[in-house]
């Protein structure tokens, strides 16, 4: 039986499939044993598809109260040694981020899917936005790390799942995967690989036998603590207060500076393995698209429509978006490059752009409920390219 | 002859306890510590090994518990420590998960999560310490202050009526329903050690002093003296009907204690899952995993 | 001890005492501990430990009356005072 149900895991195949189901499949793919969630639109289906497929491969499917309670049982499974998530859109985002806090602060890996759609508050339920994206890596009060990935197809919607679940178990800190609308309910061709081709980071536990004095948030060399699991002997407290290597809550400023330094640091050390970035046409581009998630097809199609009047435009795709590459934006505009963001609100990636390239932005914007057209964006990137090759940049920024 | 006492450094409970965390935080005459006390003799009497005991708090006062008990333990998040303890226990049945919280951590700020976790019948222990205010923040209105009852942002007494706690909890299917002060230990320690054994979600609310936020307001006194008022003033009923349970705290006023629920109702399984005999290869499925099992203790 | 009428079986009965064991500096004077011991075996101390409280001793002339009911084990807040059972006292 049991054998059965590990080939139920991965369904090694072409399947033509939504990207919220195609999520889903990416976490069964991971071994996800936990899902915690709450319906909202457009992130239901990862749900409904996750009530079918869990119970198949005797994983827990739990449909919560609301999201508060949905983020806590995730973080709850996920002490258990299970591979757990949940998915959501923004209400439920922010109803979510004090515990994301939490499972930043105790370390505690998992998945946080969010499908965006029109905010603020209700918005518009149905349709596509890219407005969480400052909340994602600010929502939570204090400073904390965040990994985000921005998948722009229902492959990548397969494919950067696994990758949350590797890189929280990585470095034990929640994952998110910043979709949106036009990808969770766009159907296009997913390629699931076999077994063998699904990558697997283990998460690291202690060496130590419970009995051995564990310092549950001794960092070690790697800046990642071993995690034990529950049940094992360890007795370890886990605190959502600033707490000291043996996980006691301490009050002092020493301790909490220390801390907070790590959990940050823990990005900044792994920063070159988190990242990552797709370049289009790059090599001799003078404007380049910054640009991630679905206004990212329209951004690459906007190239070939500029390269075919042959202006020199390429497009930088976000991968990642938290951490932000801005090593590799700083580098683009040391050599001269202009930048233009397309994105669907009112201009938050392009603030993290205009920091590392210290110079303005073209934006592209918005709010939300309709997708930025490949002509749209091009017009813009048009009019940037004649600005720049005019030097009168400030003309179009200001 | 005897000796009359004899001065030690250790507590015979301190194995189960962070002893090297004592003194705990809580004031003197808080109620707290018995009510610890109790769970932590229940958790030796109960039939499960202590490395298979879980205990959840919330925030405040009772929230920390926790952190003084030597068992796997987590300190959440305001009002979440039922849906987190969901979590633990649904992805590994084989834990006994207790959640020990205060009053307006489980029944205001994570009052919906106490409802349903009832409702779907959870198998896991909650323990609720009632001070009748918020002591962590300083004696605020709490969801169980009495009506008229002075605290600090009701100062000209309390305009709002309290919950029936008992009442409410077996309305929503727990099967198992007590209430104890921390002043008869015995019974408290009795009904916590039998909650922990029966499976199903289990609750009891236990009354406890509060001097400094609750007492000293309203005329209660010290710790003890509220303590006196628990020994004059209670009665066992376990057949009571609980409608007619809620608490004034007037000092004419009578506590109703006792073992009010014990009944069966069908735990929460999640669909698919095996019992945990078999559950342990497949829930915690990693292609990697027998290396990781190699290295790891049993 | 005097008895009137002296049970049958009274050879083979006993009372089971105990002895009162405390960590001081643990204590913050609840006063639990001496008011509910139902033989009055407690009082407070003269001293004051390194936090200003009268921690609970053993009253002069009460020290076989501990009956190892446990009590003031179960009711102290700070885990600062417990029995062990010791010889019962035989009638």
């Amino acid at each position: 039986m049991s054998e059965n149900k590990e080939d139920r895991h991965v369904l090694t195949g072409r399947h033509f499939m939504n990207g919220d189901t195609a999520c889903a499949e990416g976490a069964m793919a991971a071994g996800c044993s936990f899902f915690g969630g709450y319906p909202i639109t457009p992130s239901t289906e990862i749900a409904e598809r996750l009530a079918r497929r869990l119970p198949e491969v005797g994983g827990v499917y739990i449909q919560m109260e609301d999201e508060l309670a949905s983020i806590a049982s995730v973080l709850g499974a996920s002490w258990t040694g299970a591979r757990s998530m949940t998915a959501t859109s923004g209400p439920g985002f922010s109803l979510m981020q004090e515990n994301i806090g939490l499972g930043a602060f105790t370390e505690t890996p998992c998945v946080i899917v969010n499908v965006q759609r029109g905010g603020p508050s209700t918005g518009l339920p149905t349709l596509v936005s890219q407005a969480d994206m400052m909340q994602a890596r600010w929502g939570s009060h204090g400073d904390y790390p965040v990994v985000a990935y921005c998948p722009a197809s229902c492959q990548e919607m397969f494919d950067l799942t696994v990758l949350a679940f590797n890189m929280a178990d990585r470095l034990r800190t929640p994952v998110f995967v910043m979709a949106d609308e036009a990808i969770g309910h766009m159907t296009e061709r997913v390629v699931i690989p076999d077994k063998s081709g699904i990558e697997h980071v283990v998460r690291k536990r202690p060496h130590a036998g419970p009995m051995d004095g564990l310092l549950p948030y001794e960092a070690e060399g790697s800046m990642v603590p071993p995690m034990p699991r529950v049940g094992r002997g360890y007795r370890i407290h886990v605190t959502g207060l600033t707490h000291d290597e043996r996980g006691y809550p301490a009050t002092d400023a020493a301790t909490h500076d220390q801390l907070v330094r790590r959990l940050a640091g823990k990005l900044t050390r792994f920063a070159p393995e988190i990242i990552r970035i797709e370049e289009v046409q790059m090599e001799d581009a003078e404007v380049v698209l910054v640009a991630y998630g679905s206004t990212s097809r329209s951004a690459r199609h906007a190239v070939t429509i500029l390269r075919e009047e042959g202006l020199p435009v390429g497009m930088l795709r976000l991968i990642t978006a938290w951490p932000f590459p801005g090593d590799r934006i700083a580098q683009l505009a040391e050599r001269g490059c202009r930048f233009v963001v397309p994105e669907l609100n009112l201009g938050q990636m392009a603030l993290e752009v205009e920091r590392y390239a210290r110079q303005p932005t073209t934006r592209v914007n918005h709010a939300g409920g309709q997708s930025l057209t490949p002509d749209q964006i091009a017009e813009v990137a048009r009019e940037a390219m004649t600005c720049a090759r005019e030097k009168s940049w400030s003309a179009i920024t200001s | 002859m005897c000796p009359r006492e004899i001065v030690v450094s250790d507590h015979k409970l301190d194995p189960i306890l962070r002893s090297d965390r004592l003194p705990h935080i809580w004031c003197p005459g808080c109620g707290l510590g018995p009510a610890m006390a109790c769970f932590a003799n229940a958790i030796q009497e109960s039939d499960i090994p202590v490395d298979k005991h879980v205990c959840v708090s919330g925030i405040g006062c009772t929230g920390r518990v926790a952190g003084y008990l030597n068992v796997d333990s987590f300190h959440t998040t305001h009002g979440r420590a039922i849906p987190f303890a969901t979590g633990l226990k649904l992805s590994n049945p084989d834990l006994k998960v207790t959640v020990f919280s205060g009053d307006g951590d489980l029944f205001a700020i994570g009052g919906n999560h106490m409802l349903h976790a009832a409702r779907r019948n959870i198998d896991i222990t909650v323990i609720c310490v009632n001070n009748f205010n918020y002591g962590m923040t300083g004696g605020q209105l709490g969801p169980t202050t009495p009506y008229a009852a002075r605290t600090t942002t009701t100062p000209y007494g309390n305009p709002e009526g309290p919950l029936n706690i008992p009442h409410l909890v077996a309305a929503l299917g727990a099967v198992f329903v007590a209430r104890w002060t921390v002043l008869h230990v015995r019974q408290l320690q009795k009904a916590i050690a039998y909650a922990l054994n029966k499976e199903g979600f289990t609750f009891i609310e236990v009354l406890s002093p509060c001097p400094v936020g609750f007492g000293r307001p309203n005329d209660l006194g010290d710790g003890i003296d509220e303590m006196q008022f628990y020994r004059q003033q209670s009665i066992v009923d376990d057949r009571a009907p609980l409608e007619s349970v809620g608490i004034d705290m007037s000092k004419e006023s009578t506590l109703v204690l006792g073992n009010f629920v014990d009944r069966e109702r069908p735990v929460y399984q999640p669909m698919g899952t095996e019992p945990p005999e078999q559950r342990e290869q497949t829930a915690v499925y990693h292609p990697a995993d027998p290396e990781v099992k190699a290295r790891e203790a049993p | 001890m005097t008895v009137v009428r002296r049970p049958l079986d009274q050879s083979v009965l006993t009372i089971p005492r105990g002895q009162t064991y405390i960590i001081p500096q643990r204590c913050k004077g609840c006063r639990f501990c001496i008011d509910f011991c139902p033989k009055d075996v407690l009082e407070e101390s003269t001293d004051i430990n390194s936090k200003g409280y009268h921690y609970p001793v053993v009253s002069a002339g009460k020290e076989e009356a501990c009956i190892q009911c446990t009590f003031c084990t179960l009711v102290c807040p700070e885990f600062a005072i417990y029995t062990e059972e010791i010889e019962p006292e035989t009638l």
